[in-house]
């Protein structure tokens, strides 16, 4: 859809505009992003699953950490917080707790979220905050210049790893299911479609959301991995990808190399925000208090 | 009706957080700190407040950043490791201009040195411990009652200049028991909101957050209320965009930062003095250890000697004006303190700005985890009149 809007070329750039630039802080742009970098189509992707999740804008705060992918809150015309080095998921769920009617969205990285953050992943799946973590794993640190992350492949090359990457790699939606998390899934950037339903899941899910994006960084990984183009990793994310279901069959040595894709988990159990509030009712009949900031009398 | 109780400080500060309005603690238990946060977990749900243990120290300030910017009051406690561990994100709260408290109750350290002793080995840390250039705000109460004041006053200050305020405590008054009365009412200075709402802002006529007002420190709206306000630990203007590489945007922002602590220093900072006026040899001193100077204070009196006290209730911002005072005046100046020395480098900068005579200056400093006996005060204070 953007792409025809922004060939057609037309005298007319208001109809021509991209649908979801409405969202976007205009006069931020153009952003930070590389050409072919996989953030572009993230933000088209998670505007179309909000929009069908019909979460109202206005409630949307958009929380993130350090490195490219976590520079996409800055654009949106929405609250948003750029915190520290992997960190997002705990000032998210300060915020999450302090207004339980926001719908706070994680914007996180694989080196952020399963490196640095690796500690507050686990425990914000494992306490089932209701928060919706999108993590754009591109397997490598883009931001500092193509260093190898907790998720680069085996052998694969980095400016860290000059002759390959020696350690196992974490397999984020494993682990984000395993630590608790109430919905989770993993696509790449090639499965829009799959990957806009998945958003609404996530968002409309009363818990610890979690997407892996498997994204392209042509600049730094592609370079450094024989996939010098935007197209080269696409394809590759294309030849590489098997379904949870099919993947399911396929033994060890088959699903070497590939990106599993699909839901891994999508059921429900009390989310964090909810026992803090019932917890609130049992011991002083009230609900939670909200912006106690901005009040001089506080009841007792 | 005031309340009247008899608790120990750690109960007392839990007490204060709730009479002003705090209703988010986010911690991690930790050694002599931790029943600030037992405590807190037993009255926020009686309060319709929120309590969360976190997983470290660092999702502890993070949890109470991000409540803040729900709009609620919200704070910390912790020791030197755990204050270690929050000092980068004490200097995302200063750049993003977040109101918070912070409680460290000080142990001896390095390291995990003496977890159940006492100290105030964290006072330069409290200061300088994030990088970067910021003036912080520090109280150190020395009584169980004092804790309980200084606690609402540090979240007043917390919302006026929307900076976090630390609570730097050392263990003895952490630990200590002493009767305390919680008054019905305590002052409470609240977050100030935009003067205009949400839909008065548009392209055209951009919402700032942090242009601040005439005494330097921006209005604070709340997330959720439309006004889409872009928070970011990089430099940034006034709309809160990013400018991370314009040396002036830069300059700018952090000299705002420090010039509205600095340029209201002398409402901020709090000291008292007693028996100054005529004094050849006055004591400073700050937190448990005041109580052993006013002691030794009294006993030299009662032998005639001419000594004064000074007692700083708020390190940071130092007190310059009032030691600049007493170095003009006084021939010794003692630092009393447990550590080996932090704040009297501070009193040896200002008798630095004394022109003409200067007063000698003296440091007893005393590690290990035991208070200052009087005695060793007034055998120091004897030395300067020999």
């Amino acid at each position: 859809m953007t792409e025809k809007n922004v060939n057609s070329n037309n005298k007319n750039i208001q109809t021509n505009e991209n649908p979801f630039m409405k969202y976007l802080r205009k006069d931020r742009l153009p952003n930070i992003f590389c050409a072919g970098c996989g953030n572009g189509i993230v933000m088209n992707i998670f505007f179309k699953g909000m929009e069908s999740a019909d979460i109202d804008f206005d409630t949307l705060a958009l929380v993130s950490g350090i490195g490219c992918s976590s520079r996409i809150p800055g654009y949106v015309k929405c609250d948003s917080l750029h915190t520290t080095h992997g960190r997002a998921i705990t000032f998210a769920t300060g915020l999450k707790v302090g207004n339980p009617d926001l719908n706070v969205v994680v914007f996180t990285g694989d080196g952020d979220a399963a490196s640095i953050g690796g500690n507050h992943l686990i425990h914000g799946a494992r306490k089932n905050i209701n928060i919706t973590v999108i993590c754009v794993n591109n397997n490598i640190y883009g931001m500092t210049g193509g260093q190898i992350s907790p998720t680069s492949p085996k052998g694969s090359f980095g400016t860290t790893a000059p002759y390959g990457a020696r350690d196992k790699p974490f397999n984020l939606a494993e682990l984000v299911s395993t630590a608790g998390a109430t919905y989770v899934s993993r696509w790449t950037t090639v499965h829009p479609l799959q990957l806009s339903k998945s958003i609404k899941k996530a968002l409309l899910n009363p818990g610890f959301s979690f997407v892996e994006i498997v994204s392209q960084c042509p600049t730094y990984f592609g370079r450094k991995n024989k996939l010098r183009t935007p197209v080269d990793m696409i394809n590759a994310f294309k030849e590489n990808s098997a379904n949870i279901r099919k993947a399911a069959k396929m033994d060890e040595e088959e699903l070497v190399g590939k990106i599993v894709v699909g839901e891994y988990v999508n059921n429900s159990r009390k989310e964090l925000t909810e026992n803090v509030r019932d917890l609130s009712v049992e011991q002083c009949c009230r609900n939670l208090a909200i912006k106690s900031a901005y009040q001089d009398k506080f009841e007792d | 009706m005031s309340e009247e109780l008899f608790v120990q400080g750690n109960e007392a500060c839990a007490h204060g957080a709730i009479k002003a309005g705090c209703r988010f603690f986010a911690g991690y238990p930790i050694t002599p700190s931790t029943e600030v946060a037992e405590d807190l977990a037993g009255l926020l749900p009686k309060h319709g407040g929120s309590f969360l243990q976190m997983e470290d120290e660092i999702g502890a300030i993070g949890a109470i950043i991000g409540a803040s910017w729900s709009g609620l009051k919200a704070m910390t406690s912790t020791s030197g490791p755990g204050f270690s561990l929050m000092q980068e994100n004490i200097g995302y709260a200063h750049i993003t201009e977040t109101p918070l408290v912070i409680v460290d109750v000080q142990r001896g350290g390095p390291s995990t040195g003496q977890p159940t002793m006492p100290s105030q080995g964290d006072m330069m840390q409290v200061r300088w411990g994030s990088h970067g250039d910021y003036e912080p705000i520090a109280l150190s109460p020395s009584s169980v009652q004092e804790f309980f004041d200084f606690t609402v006053k540090a979240f007043n200050l917390a919302e006026k200049y929307r900076i976090p305020v630390i609570l730097a405590v050392d263990e003895v008054i952490g630990h200590m028991r002493e009767k305390i009365t919680i008054p019905d009412n305590v002052d409470i200075i609240k977050r100030m909101m935009p003067k205009e709402s949400s839909d008065q802002f548009n392209m055209d006529n951009p919402y700032l957050p942090f242009k601040s007002d005439e005494n330097g420190t921006p209005p604070m709206a709340t997330f959720g209320d439309g006004y889409n306000i872009p928070v970011t630990g990089l430099t940034h203007n006034e709309k809160g965009y990013p400018d991370s590489s314009d040396p002036k945007a830069h300059e700018n922002l952090i000299t705002r930062l420090c010039n509205k602590i600095l340029n209201n220093r002398e409402e901020i900072v709090s000291t008292h003095e007693s028996f100054c006026d005529d004094a050849d040899t006055i004591v400073i001193s700050y937190g448990a250890p005041v109580r052993s100077v006013f002691t030794a204070v009294e006993l030299a009196r009662k032998e005639g000697l001419k000594v004064g006290s000074i007692k700083i209730d708020t390190p940071w911002p130092f007190p310059e004006t009032q030691i600049f005072k007493a170095a003009e005046s006084a021939k010794n100046l003692i630092v009393v303190e447990m550590n080996l020395g932090q704040m009297v480098h501070e009193v040896e900068r200002i008798i630095g700005m004394v022109d003409g005579n200067k007063p000698n200056v003296h440091l007893i400093g005393k590690i290990g985890g035991e208070l200052h006996k009087p005695d060793e005060i007034l055998s120091k204070i004897k030395e300067g009149f020999s």
